[in-house]
């Protein structure tokens, strides 16, 4: 095959588009928006933090969250039940989405890595979590979905108090 | 016992304790002393250090223990201290090594603690000996293991592991006869949760049948009303159900679920997820398949057995909780008595489809998984617990819940009248009370909490 037997599929998202979304689905998830948050994921999305440095799998070793379509609705419709304990006060959130790169890209969308901040505000408390957004993003009828998203937190394997709001 | 010159055994009482239990410094320091300090501790298992030289490090009575198999194939524990000035000598959570070396002055140990070399030898006083023992890493008195599962104490005598364990062992057999090929080992990673609040209050939960109504009415909520028809993996099926199950009436919980205890704090939950109903259905085709594997290894006489033991937690007082239908094993670390850190590890049922234990760790992520539905509003309730006491207001704690209608057990124990009976609690404080008292629990007379 030679180079001018194919020209490139064009990418359909750059990475401007996909920064803007990154930071719109932040700020859905700091302002409690949960139920907004999960209409952004494909109906077949998968949502993974995995417990490990560099885990390559979710079914063989256990994660901090990993969800299918099915629980990832159940976590969503509960963080919005009037009687979750763990969420009475409210926790607060304050993400900041930054060094956004694409990773990878081709005709339906991309694979963008960026980097993020949050602090999480409970009871007097506030706790600092960071890492790497790993997002899987298309295009589908004209709106970015995310088809998978990997949260790598850096302190994934440390001793933790309960993980209620998802990153 | 005394704490500060007090008798502090007033503080346990028939169905109930005083809240200084779970918030004195003081009294948490003797528990250190007289339960960790004495009792047989569960530190792991024998498949994660399958080899000479694999180790890997844990604490026992917040003491730095690093457990190690020796070049001869023995399992020991030793203290993570360096013998010289003190430092910790293994920093990794675990590994592989021919010999252990300080990274302060190189002083190094053979893997059973024994001096092996030291640099700048002549420098140290003229009755400086390298064999003699005060130059080792200390090795912890005994280590026994039962069928594979690693225990400790830090107390040179006492009663044998079995013994300690008692009827108990049955519930560690219980996991290991699940398995077709009659062998279990640690996989799939592990979970470590914290919470601000006393290690009591942790396997005070785990056999709590009244609680899951209230406390996991979010997650039970959720998914009861949770759509089937929408995409799955297959992943949170187990997950599902269990959340679903967490919702079954009172009238369930007190008709279909029993609890047993017996001598030196032990109990389990019992009668609660049918295997052929619940946990994974005759028509799933997972649990099809591994029940072949069962028969084809054990035959259909023996896997019946099997499946009829139908164990929920079982706690191993003071420090070890474990279920043996998800292969789910929990060890509690106290910290302080106000911290509480605790590792959940998962067994792949060797000879089992490895659905059978991708299953498993959808159940750890979604019932004891840090970031799960079901285990975070438990830690908020040992969270509150922690904030409620230091009210200081109410001073006693109930734990009369079934009191005055335990029945005797044929195996040594006793049992709730029902499951939502606080039996299970009163029990451990008896232990507790026995092991402060420097008596020998389950062999004393006047168990204060029994009625």
């Amino acid at each position: 095959m030679t180079a001018a037997a194919r020209l490139p599929s064009p990418a359909p998202l750059d990475r401007a588009q996909c920064e803007e979304f990154l930071i719109h689905e932040a700020r859905l998830l700091d302002e409690g928006r949960f139920d907004e948050w999960l209409a952004l994921f494909t109906p077949e999305a998968r949502y993974w933090v995995p417990s490990e440095p560099g885990q390559t799998s979710p079914l063989d070793t256990v994660s901090l969250m990993y969800d299918d379509r099915r629980l990832l609705e159940t976590r969503v419709r509960r963080l919005g039940g009037p009687r979750i304990h763990s969420q009475e006060p409210r926790s607060r959130t304050s993400r900041i989405v930054t060094n956004v790169t694409l990773e990878e890209t081709d005709s339906i969308g991309a694979l963008v890595r960026s980097k993020f901040v949050m602090l999480e505000y409970r009871r007097e408390q506030q706790r600092p979590f960071a890492g790497t957004y790993w997002h899987r993003l298309v295009l589908t009828d004209g709106a970015i979905r995310i088809a998978q998203k990997r949260v790598d937190l850096v302190n994934c394997d440390a001793p933790m108090d309960g993980l209620v709001v998802p990153f | 016992m005394q704490s500060n010159g007090e008798d502090v055994s007033p503080l346990v009482q028939p169905a109930r304790v005083h809240r200084r239990l779970y918030t004195d410094p003081a009294i948490f320091e003797l528990e250190m002393q007289h339960i960790f300090g004495v009792a047989w501790i569960y530190v792991g298992h024998e498949s994660q250090i399958r080899n000479p030289g694999d180790y890997f490090c844990t604490q026992v009575s917040r003491k730095p223990l690093i457990v190690v198999r020796g070049a001869d194939g023995k399992i020991r524990a030793l203290h993570n201290q360096c013998a010289h000035r003190g430092a910790m000598v293994v920093a990794s959570d675990k590994g592989n090594t021919d010999e252990f070396q300080c990274c302060y002055h190189g002083w190094t140990y053979h893997l059973d603690g024994r001096l092996k070399a030291v640099p700048l030898q002549h420098g140290y006083p003229d009755d400086f000996d390298p064999k003699n023992p005060k130059t080792s890493m200390l090795q912890v008195p005994r280590v026994e293991s039962y069928r594979g599962f690693i225990f400790v104490s830090l107390a040179s005598e006492g009663r044998s592991l079995e013994d300690f364990l008692g009827f108990m062992a049955t519930s560690l057999d219980d996991m290991l006869d699940r398995a077709p090929d009659g062998e279990i080992e640690v996989a799939g990673g592990s979970f470590k949760h914290a919470y601000q609040g006393n290690w009591k209050l942790y396997l005070e939960n785990l056999c709590d049948a009244a609680h899951p109504w209230f406390t996991h009415r979010s997650s039970i909520d959720a998914a009861q009303q949770q759509k089937d028809d929408v995409y799955s993996d297959g992943s949170g099926e187990i997950a599902i159900r269990q959340m679903r199950q967490n919702g079954a009436p009172y009238s369930f919980w007190e008709s279909q679920v029993g609890i047993w205890t017996y001598p030196n704090g032990h109990s389990f939950l019992g009668d609660y997820h049918d295997d052929a109903k619940l946990v994974a259905a005759m028509n799933d085709p997972v649990f099809r398949d591994y029940i072949g594997a069962m028969e084809a290894k054990k035959g259909k006489e023996r896997t019946r057995q099997i499946m009829e033991v139908r164990r929920w937690n079982s706690n191993v007082y003071p420090n070890l909780s474990f279920m043996s239908q998800f292969q789910q094993l929990r060890v509690i670390h106290p910290v302080s008595v106000n911290r509480t850190m605790v590792q959940t590890y998962l067994f792949r049922l060797k000879g089992a489809p490895d659905r059978m234990f991708q299953n498993a760790v959808s159940f750890a992520n979604i019932v004891n998984g840090t970031g799960s539905l079901v285990l975070t509003d438990d830690l908020e309730i040992y969270n509150r617990i922690g904030l409620g006491l230091a009210s200081e207001g109410a001073e006693w704690i109930e734990i009369g819940r079934g009191f005055k209608s335990d029945l005797p057990d044929q195996h040594g124990g006793r049992r709730g009248k029902n499951s939502t009976s606080e039996i299970y609690i009163r029990n451990m404080f008896d232990a507790w009370r026995s092991y402060m008292l420097g008596e020998r629990p389950g062999m004393s007379a006047s168990a204060v909490a029994r009625p």
